[in-house]
């Protein structure tokens, strides 16, 4: 460690120079005027020391001016070491894990100083930390937990808007996973790993990773961020409900509400599952393989019997659909112009979109609503294919009898030649 | 050319039979060209309008704080008049799951009914499912006629 | 009395037609077992006069123009009574007089019609052959659909890889870099005006041309009723052949009327020229082989681009063609073999790479 100080206070002539570079370059990053002594050794010094002003300059921090000081304290004006990383100039050395929620805490909670960068940024991660499953095992002892730095990286932490953040929508699951899908890491804490993979085949991760839908949920939706805990079963449905409003309003009206409640049963995650939620197939519902309601319904129970009746809608309704879709599609296949139909055709979808919604009402009759209104308008985009193949038979008649015209003109003509031949 | 004798070689009621059919097949076959084309010849009612704008609607049809679903292209279109009367438009197909949108009068926003997705009167996506915004039309008042039309990029 | 000797008198006083028409009345066709092939040229420029007819019908409604196009051809196809009879034999008469000048001109070749003194009906057919596939490639884009936009994109891009003057017909040919709404009011122009003025010319001096020099008889045919006038036979133009074509003639608009009836000519998307090109693009039918062909060629042959070696192949090739005739003999007789063989191996090529290029990916 010595080598290097003394072997740059030989070449001081140099230096000046380099210095004078340095602080032209420096200006330009937009970080620190002040001189920055750190970064001269430990760019150069291997992982787990090294930090590269290349990945420095990345970090939010220090484009908003702050240094390895802020952080790690010392003095940062001084070329040698030991003064440089002095106890005496408030040099903290590498933070100790139970410290760094205190240490990110003691800016971050400070409303008053977070203001003069980003007055919308809030304040209580801290706080919020403190409450949760990390924050209170860590307060227990347990250094294995996730602390800011694991979550938001360090030394190049970026913005959470940063699609190359840790913290982003797209990266969060990925982040979470590396300590909740370890086995070996989480076996000590007797909770089941499969979180990620169950999520990776989810709707909601294919909402936001595919589909690039940046408000669809990752693990923080539903788990807080730094307040992260496991919502309770009474408060599932709520935690559904900020998306799905809908379904949850219809779910209160519903029996299943007091039902699920006295049972002790948390609302939508006993049909839907809670990470692995796959994409709802209309064979959810009704008696069939594939059905949730048999879990607890049997043959004979009301609600056996209705829950065959709404399938059996939903089913009529896609029939209907797919027959107005079909003769939409021979009608335009002929060459028929069916664009009106066919958008028409739309109204029908709609109905059948909402009485997807509506079941969660766990109501016939007002499944049966929905249902009559698509039926109805798929009934109509039909009446216009049978009127599209009308008028392509209209055309066939129209050809044929052209092309008697023809064949007459043809044997008149043969006959004619004959004539005028023999 | 023919020899006028070797014509009259052939029996009489052959001879005009063949010329029956020949000109009945001339003049069917003639009558089948032209009908059509005669038809094409007359301009149909429906106007045909230019490109990518279309009638929405006419002046007077809506009421302020009120909208309606107009075609456009093939995809339904959302026209709004809204409470102080100004005209604005959007597609109407939600970006969640391709339902058609309505104006919501009680809330003076759109509406989806499928998810409940709420957009603004801008087409901004505010609340609910919708992961985007619901693209905004040019609105022109000629006339009698309210035009709709894509934004054209600046 | 009948008016019509009269009229025709009358007439005749004052244009002095008779005289006009004589040569073609003592025209004739030769007999033989080939002469089916006579057709061909008739039916093709039935086919013509059928696209200039529909194509006037079709102007009545139709509007150049990116943001209209497209709108005008719906229109066309939906709105207009029988607009979709109408551009639908306009589109399949498109394509069966590309596939009948095709066939015509190896029909030509086969029977050796391109002979001393007809070089010239062969060169003025070859070109007439040339413009129809303009015809085809400028009014394939005017629906303004997707696959026309992309076809046309990529088409364009082909002439680009000439060197020294592809670049500046490219941009010539799209009105600027890309292929815009500039396009299609160019290809509109060409297909209109400047083609039909073209075409019409050069149909005038080929028909002219067949007029003034009789029909060719095949070079066998020709030696033996040489030597043995007493086994030739003829038919007259007029009327007997003239009726057969007639014949022939309404078994093409039977034809093209069923084709249209049946197989409406769809319509598509409107192009967008945002979108990306949609997989495995293709040039119409006629364009295959040569599309197929710059497929396979390497990127690099030797150290020559292949594309560009491709392209100036085609353009030597579509040359020599032109020019054929000049390399055979002057005497039925010793007509040159490889002739018929260069024949051969191009009908099959050309047939080979549309069937390929077709079912290609």
């Amino acid at each position: 460690m010595a080598i290097l100080p003394s072997s740059t206070r030989s070449r001081a002539g140099v230096r000046w120079l380099l210095l004078a570079a340095f602080l032209g370059l420096s200006a330009s990053f937009g970080y620190g005027q002040a001189k920055n002594s750190c970064l001269d050794c430990h760019s150069t010094l291997p992982d787990p020391f090294g930090v590269t002003q290349d990945k420095f300059s990345q970090d939010i921090h220090a484009q908003k001016g702050l240094t390895c000081v802020n952080c790690h304290g010392g003095d940062a004006t001084s070329d040698d070491a030991d003064q440089a990383m002095s106890r005496k100039a408030g040099w903290k050395g590498k933070i100790d894990r139970k410290q760094i929620p205190a240490l990110c805490g003691s800016c971050h909670s400070d409303p008053a100083y977070i203001r003069g960068f980003n007055p919308s940024l809030r304040t209580d991660q801290l706080s919020q930390y403190l409450t949760s499953v990390h924050g209170k095992r860590l307060a227990g002892g347990d250094t294995k937990v996730a602390v800011c730095t694991d979550c938001h990286s360090v030394h190049d932490l970026r913005a959470p808007s940063d699609p190359r953040s840790t913290v982003n929508p797209v990266n969060v699951a990925t982040t979470c996973s590396r300590c909740h899908a370890d086995a070996a890491y989480m076996s000590s804490y007797k909770i089941p790993t499969n979180q990620f993979a169950e999520y990776s085949k989810s709707v909601h991760h294919d909402a936001l990773a595919v589909r690039g839908d940046l408000s669809a949920p990752t693990c923080t939706t539903c788990h807080g961020n730094h307040g992260a805990t496991p919502p309770g079963v009474a408060s599932v449905a709520n935690v559904c409900s900020t998306c799905h409003v809908f379904q949850s309003q219809l779910f209160d009206t519903s029996p299943h509400k007091e039902a699920f409640a006295s049972a002790g049963l948390p609302g939508c995650v006993t049909c839907h599952s809670n990470h692995g939620i796959l994409h709802p197939t209309d064979e959810f519902i009704g008696t069939g393989d594939k059905a949730v309601c048999t879990q607890c319904h049997t043959q004979g129970d009301a609600g056996y019997a209705a829950a065959g009746k709404i399938r059996e809608q939903l089913a009529q309704l896609a029939v209907a659909i797919g027959n107005a879709d079909q003769i939409l599609g021979t009608a335009e296949r002929s060459g028929m112009e069916v664009s009106q139909p066919k958008l028409d055709l739309t109204q029908a979808r709609d109905a059948l979109t909402k009485a997807r919604v509506t079941i969660h009402s766990f109501n016939v009759d007002r499944v049966g609503a929905d249902v009559k209104l698509g039926v109805a308008a798929a009934a109509k985009d039909y009446t216009a294919g049978q009127q599209a193949l009308a008028e392509r038979n209209y055309r066939r008649i129209g050809l044929a009898i052209s092309l008697i015209a023809i064949a007459l003109a043809l044997i008149g003509l043969r006959l004619y030649i004959r004539q005028i031949e023999s | 050319m023919i020899n006028p004798s070797e014509r009259l070689s052939a029996p009489l009621p052959r001879r005009r039979f063949v010329e029956v059919l020949l000109s009945g097949g001339f003049l069917a076959t003639a009558a089948a060209f032209f009908y059509p084309v005669l038809r094409y010849l007359i301009p149909p009612k429906a106007s045909d309008l230019g490109a990518d704008s279309v009638v929405a609607g006419r002046v007077g049809e809506l009421k302020p704080n009120s909208g309606k679903i107009f075609r456009f292209g093939n995809r339904p279109g959302l026209l709004i008049r809204t409470a102080d009367g100004q005209y604005r438009a959007m597609s109407a197909t939600c970006t969640h799951l391709s339902c058609t949108v309505q104006y919501r009068d009680d809330l003076h926003e759109v509406w989806c009914a499928c998810h409940n997705g709420m957009y603004d009167l801008n087409g901004r996506n505010i609340s609910g499912p919708p992961p985007r915004p619901l693209e905004s039309y040019e609105v022109q008042v000629r006339g009698e006629e309210i035009f709709v039309r894509r934004r054209r990029e600046a | 009395m009948n008016p019509l000797p009269k009229l025709r008198q009358w007439l005749d006083e004052r244009f002095e037609w008779d005289d006009l028409i004589a040569p073609l009345r003592e025209k004739a066709v030769p007999l033989h077992r080939l002469s089916y092939w006579y057709f061909l040229g008739g039916i093709t420029l039935f086919l013509f006069v059928i696209q200039v007819l529909t194509g006037i019908l079709l102007l009545l409604y139709y509007r150049p123009g990116a943001n209209e196009a497209f709108e005008s051809v719906q229109y066309i196809m939906t709105q207009v009574q029988f607009g979709w009879l109408i551009r639908s034999v306009h589109s399949w008469s498109a394509n069966l007089m590309i596939f009948t000048a095709f066939a015509h001109m190896f029909s030509v070749l086969f029977l050796k019609a391109y002979r001393k003194p007809r070089e010239l009906t062969w060169v003025s057919g070859v070109i007439l052959l040339f413009l129809v596939m303009g015809f085809g490639f400028s009014g394939y884009l005017l629906p303004w659909n997707t696959l026309a936009f992309f076809a046309t994109k990529v088409g364009t891009e082909i002439t680009g890889q000439v060197p020294i003057v592809g670049k500046p017909m490219m941009i010539f040919l799209r009105g600027g870099e890309e292929v815009t709404g500039a396009t299609l009011t160019r290809f509109f122009g060409f297909h209109v005006a400047v083609l039909p003025g073209l075409a019409t010319l050069l149909i005038l001096v080929h028909v002219l041309l067949v007029q003034r020099l009789g029909i060719s008889v095949p070079p066998k045919l020709e030696v033996e009723w040489t030597a043995n006038p007493s086994v030739k036979r003829e038919m007259k133009f007029f009327p007997n052949f003239l009726l057969r074509e007639l014949m022939a003639w309404y078994v093409a608009l039977g034809v093209l009327g069923a084709l249209a009836a049946i197989f409406p000519w769809n319509l598509g998307v409107k192009a967008d020229p945002f979108v990306p090109a949609p997989a495995g693009i293709k040039p119409e039918w006629y364009f295959l082989f040569m599309f197929q062909t710059l497929k396979l060629i390497p990127p690099k042959v030797w150290f020559i681009d292949g594309e560009i070696l491709g392209v100036l192949a085609f353009g030597v090739i579509g040359l020599l063609w032109l020019l054929l005739p000049f390399f055979e003999s002057d005497h039925p007789s010793r007509t040159k073999r490889w002739i018929t063989g260069v024949a051969i191996f191009a009908l099959a090529y050309v047939a080979g790479m549309t069937v390929y290029g077709h079912f290609a990916k």
